[in-house]
C-alpha cells in the first residue's frame, strides 16, 4: 500500500516537476510566468502532433526523442513569445500570462480533438513508461526507484542539473543577479535582456515536457482533450513557492504534492468529500511557506527581489 | 576634417514616452486589434476552409442572438474587473478575484441552504439580507488576509492571492460534495423546489438587476477613485511608496482599506451569484476572474473605459462560440484562441503608445558629433 502511494506520488509529482523547474528559471530571471499551465498544454500539443505525425512509421525510441523535441519546440515558442512581449515590449507580465493561460488552453483543446487518435496513442503510450522494464517487479525498491518513464528520470536530471547550475556555476550567479536587481546586473555589464530571453525560454521548454509527460505516461495515452493540463499547472506554480525557488527542494516537494493529490483516488475508504479536502493542502502549504518566508525574513528563502517587476534601463 | 567614430551606434533608440495624444494611442490600438482580426481571419480560413469577411459577419450576428445574456455577462465581468481596479492602481497585484467570488459565493448559498431548513419561518427578506451579509463577509476575508501580510510582513500579493483562489475552488468543491446526497458533484439550483427562498426577485426578467448593480458600482467607482482622498490615497502609494509615506498617508492602512473595497464588491458579485445569476456554486461562479484582469488593464483601470472594454471581449467570446458552432469546430476552444491572439496584440502595441523609437540615421548621428 505504502509503496503503491509512493510510486503514485512520484509519478503524479513529475508534472508539478516540470513546470515548476521551468517556472524557476523563469523566476529566477525576474519574471513571474502565470503562463505556464498555458505553457504546459502547448508543451502537450506538440508533443500530440510529432505523435500523430511520426507515430506510425518510426520506432519507439526515435518517436520518444522526436515527441520531446517538438514538445519542447512548442513550448519554447510560447516562451520566446511572452519574453518577447514581456522583455522586449515591457508588457505587464501578469497580464501576458494569463493571456498566454487563455490561448495555451484553447490551443491544446482545439488542436487536440483534431488529431487524437486514442487508439494510436494508448498503443504508442509504453514507449514512454517502463524506462528498465521493470514496472511490474514486487520489489518495492525497484518499484519505487526503477520502475518509471524516461520522462521521471529526466525531470530528476533537470533536477539536479539546475539546482547545479543555479548555485554553482557563473551563468547561474548572473542569472540570480538579473532577478534581484537587474540594474546592477546590467552595470556589471551582463546582458540583461539576453539572458532572460534564454532562460525564460529555456524554462518554458522545460515545462512544456510536463503536459507531455502527462499524455503520455500518466496517462497512458488516454486523455488529452478532456486533460486537466492547465490544473496541473497552477500547481507547479504553487510548487515554485512552496519549495522556495530550490530546485532540490522542488523534487522532493513534488512527491508530496504528487502524493496529496492522488491521495483521495488512493484511499477508497474515505468517503468522497473527505476525499476531496487533500485538494486544499498542497495550497495551503504554500500559503504557509509564503507567509512564514516573510515573516521570518531568512535570506535565502524570499523570492527574488525584482519579481514580477518590468526593467527598463533607463528608469531610476 | 571628419574623425572616424570607433563605437558603434545602436540601431535605434527607446525613450518612455508619457504624453501621447489620446487620439494616436486609440489609433496605435485600433491598428494592432485590426491587426489581430487580420491574424485571426487567415487562422480561420486554413482552419474553417471559410471565406473570413463571412466568419466575422456571423461572429457578429451570434453575439447579438441573445442580447440579454450579452448584457448580463458584460456587467457581471465589469463588476469583477471593479474589484480588481483599486488594488492595481495601487500596484497590489490581486489575481485573487475568483477566490474571493467564490468565497462569498459559497458563503450566500450556505445561508440559502441551510437557513430555510432550520429555521422555516424566516422571511425571505431576511433570508436575502443575511446572504448579503455572509457573502461579503467571506469575500473580505478572502481579500483582507493577503492584505494583512502584504501590509505588515511585505508578503508577495501575487502569489498569495493566486493560492487563496485554489483554497477556495478546493473548499467549493469540498462542501458541494458533502452537502449534495447524491455524490454527482453538481449541486443544482438550490431552493428551486423550495419555494425559491433567498432568490432575489426578479424586476422584470432576471438579467436587469446585475446590470444595475454593474452601472451603480461603475459610477460609484469612478467618483470613487477621481474625486474622493481615499481614491487619490491609493493612486499615491501606486505611484510611489516612499512620496505616500513623506505626505503622511499611512501605507499599510490603505493597502487594507483598499483590498477591503475589493472584497466588498466581490462579496457583492457572490450574493448577486447565488440569489439571481445561477442559484448554485460551481467552478464556473469564479471563472472570469483571470479575464476581468486583462479587462482592467486594457482598459487602464479606468471604471468608465472598461464598461467597453469588458463589452469588447463578451462580444469576442459570445461571437467566436457562435462561431465555432456554427462551423461545426469546438465550442469553448476556438473563443480562447480568438481572445488569446487579439490580447497578444492588444498587449504588444501598450509598448508603441508608452516608448517612442527613434531610430539612428548615421547621417544625423554623424553631423551631431561634427557640432560638438
Amino acid at each position: 500500500m505504502f509503496t503503491s502511494i509512493l510510486v503514485n506520488a512520484i509519478r503524479m509529482g513529475t508534472i508539478f516537476l516540470f513546470g515548476c523547474i521551468g517556472e524557476i528559471f523563469t523566476e529566477k530571471a525576474g519574471h513571474l510566468n502565470l503562463g505556464i499551465p498555458g505553457i504546459m498544454c502547448i508543451g502537450a500539443t506538440g508533443g500530440a502532433f510529432a505523435i500523430s505525425i511520426f507515430g506510425t512509421n518510426v520506432n519507439s525510441a526515435l518517436l520518444v526523442f522526436l515527441s520531446i523535441l517538438f514538445s519542447m519546440l512548442f513550448s519554447g515558442a510560447a516562451g520566446m513569445l511572452y519574453s518577447f512581449l514581456t522583455v522586449s515590449l515591457q508588457a505587464n507580465q501578469n497580464v501576458t500570462g494569463l493571456t498566454l493561460t487563455t490561448f495555451g488552453v484553447g490551443f491544446m483543446k482545439f488542436f487536440s480533438k483534431r488529431i487524437y487518435d486514442q487508439k494510436l496513442f494508448v498503443s504508442l503510450s509504453p514507449a514512454f513508461q517502463n524506462l528498465f522494464g521493470l514496472k511490474d517487479s514486487t520489489n518495492p525498491l525497484v518499484q519505487i526507484f526503477l520502475s518509471h518513464g524516461i520522462l521521471v528520470y529526466i525531470a530528476i536530471i533537470i533536477a539536479i542539473i539546475s539546482s547545479l547550475f543555479l548555485n554553482k556555476s557563473r551563468s547561474g550567479l548572473y542569472l540570480r543577479s538579473i532577478g534581484e536587481s537587474p540594474a546592477t546586473a546590467d552595470a556589471v555589464g551582463i546582458n540583461v535582456s539576453l539572458y532572460k530571453y534564454v532562460y525564460i525560454t529555456l524554462g518554458s521548454a522545460i515545462a512544456g515536457l510536463g503536459g507531455l509527460y502527462y499524455i503520455m505516461d500518466r496517462s497512458s495515452g488516454t486523455q488529452i482533450a478532456e486533460a486537466a493540463i492547465d490544473s496541473f499547472g497552477w500547481m507547479a506554480v504553487a510548487l515554485v513557492i512552496a519549495s522556495m525557488w530550490k530546485p532540490l527542494l522542488a523534487a522532493v516537494g513534488s512527491i508530496i504534492f504528487g502524493g496529496l493529490s492522488i491521495l483521495d483516488a488512493m484511499l477508497k475508504t474515505m468517503s468522497l468529500s473527505e476525499q476531496k479536502i487533500f485538494a486544499i493542502f498542497p495550497y495551503l502549504l504554500t500559503v504557509i511557506v509564503l507567509v512564514l518566508s516573510s515573516v521570518v525574513k531568512s535570506k535565502n528563502t524570499q523570492p527574488p527581489a525584482h519579481l514580477g517587476l518590468p526593467y527598463f534601463r533607463e528608469d531610476r | 576634417m571628419q574623425t572616424k567614430i570607433a563605437r558603434r551606434e545602436p540601431l535605434f533608440h527607446i525613450s518612455k514616452n508619457d504624453a501621447m495624444p489620446f487620439g494616436k494611442a486609440l489609433a496605435i490600438r485600433i491598428c494592432a486589434i485590426l491587426a489581430a482580426l487580420l491574424v485571426v481571419g487567415i487562422l480561420s480560413m486554413i482552419l474553417i476552409k471559410e471565406n473570413p469577411l463571412l466568419i466575422y459577419m456571423s461572429m457578429f450576428e451570434g453575439a447579438f442572438i441573445d442580447v440579454w445574456t450579452l448584457f448580463q455577462n458584460t456587467a457581471l465581468l465589469l463588476i469583477f474587473g471593479l474589484a480588481v481596479i483599486p488594488a492595481f492602481q495601487m500596484k497590489f497585484w490581486n489575481l485573487g478575484a475568483n477566490g474571493q467570488v467564490l468565497a462569498g459565493c459559497l458563503a450566500a448559498i450556505a445561508c440559502m441552504k441551510f437557513l430555510p431548513e432550520k429555521y422555516p419561518e424566516i422571511s425571505n427578506t431576511v433570508l436575502i439580507l443575511i446572504m448579503a451579509i455572509a457573502s461579503i463577509l467571506a469575500s473580505c476575508i478572502w481579500s483582507v488576509v493577503p492584505a494583512i501580510f502584504k501590509a505588515y510582513f511585505n508578503t508577495n500579493e501575487t502569489l498569495f492571492t493566486l493560492m487563496m483562489n485554489y483554497i477556495a475552488l478546493a473548499l467549493v468543491d469540498y462542501c458541494v460534495f458533502t452537502w449534495d446526497k447524491t455524490g454527482s458533484g453538481n449541486l443544482g439550483i438550490v431552493n428551486l423546489l423550495n419555494g425559491r427562498k433567498g432568490w432575489i426577485p426578479d424586476i422584470s426578467n432576471k438579467y436587469i438587476l446585475s446590470i444595475i448593480v454593474a452601472v451603480v458600482l461603475t459610477a460609484f467607482m469612478f467618483i470613487y477613485m477621481k474625486y474622493t482622498k481615499h481614491g487619490f490615497e491609493v493612486s499615491l502609494v501606486g505611484e510611489s511608496v516612499n512620496t505616500a509615506k513623506y505626505v503622511g498617508i499611512d501605507v499599510k492602512k490603505v493597502i487594507i482599506r483598499t483590498l477591503l473595497l475589493g472584497g466588498l464588491i466581490c462579496g457583492i458579485l457572490g450574493f448577486l451569484y447565488a440569489g439571481s445569476v445561477s442559484h448554485t456554486i460551481n467552478k464556473e461562479v469564479g471563472g472570469l476572474g483571470f479575464t476581468a484582469i486583462l479587462v482592467a488593464w486594457l482598459a487602464n483601470f479606468d471604471s468608465l473605459v472598461m464598461l467597453l472594454t469588458s463589452f469588447f471581449v463578451v462580444f469576442l467570446d459570445a461571437g467566436s462560440k457562435y462561431v465555432s458552432t456554427q462551423f461545426q469546430l469546438n465550442s469553448n476552444d476556438y473563443a480562447n484562441i480568438v481572445v488569446g491572439i487579439i490580447f497578444f496584440f492588444v498587449i504588444g502595441c501598450e509598448f508603441f503608445i508608452r516608448f517612442k523609437i527613434q531610430f539612428n540615421n548615421k547621417k544625423t548621428s554623424n553631423n551631431e558629433r561634427v557640432g560638438e
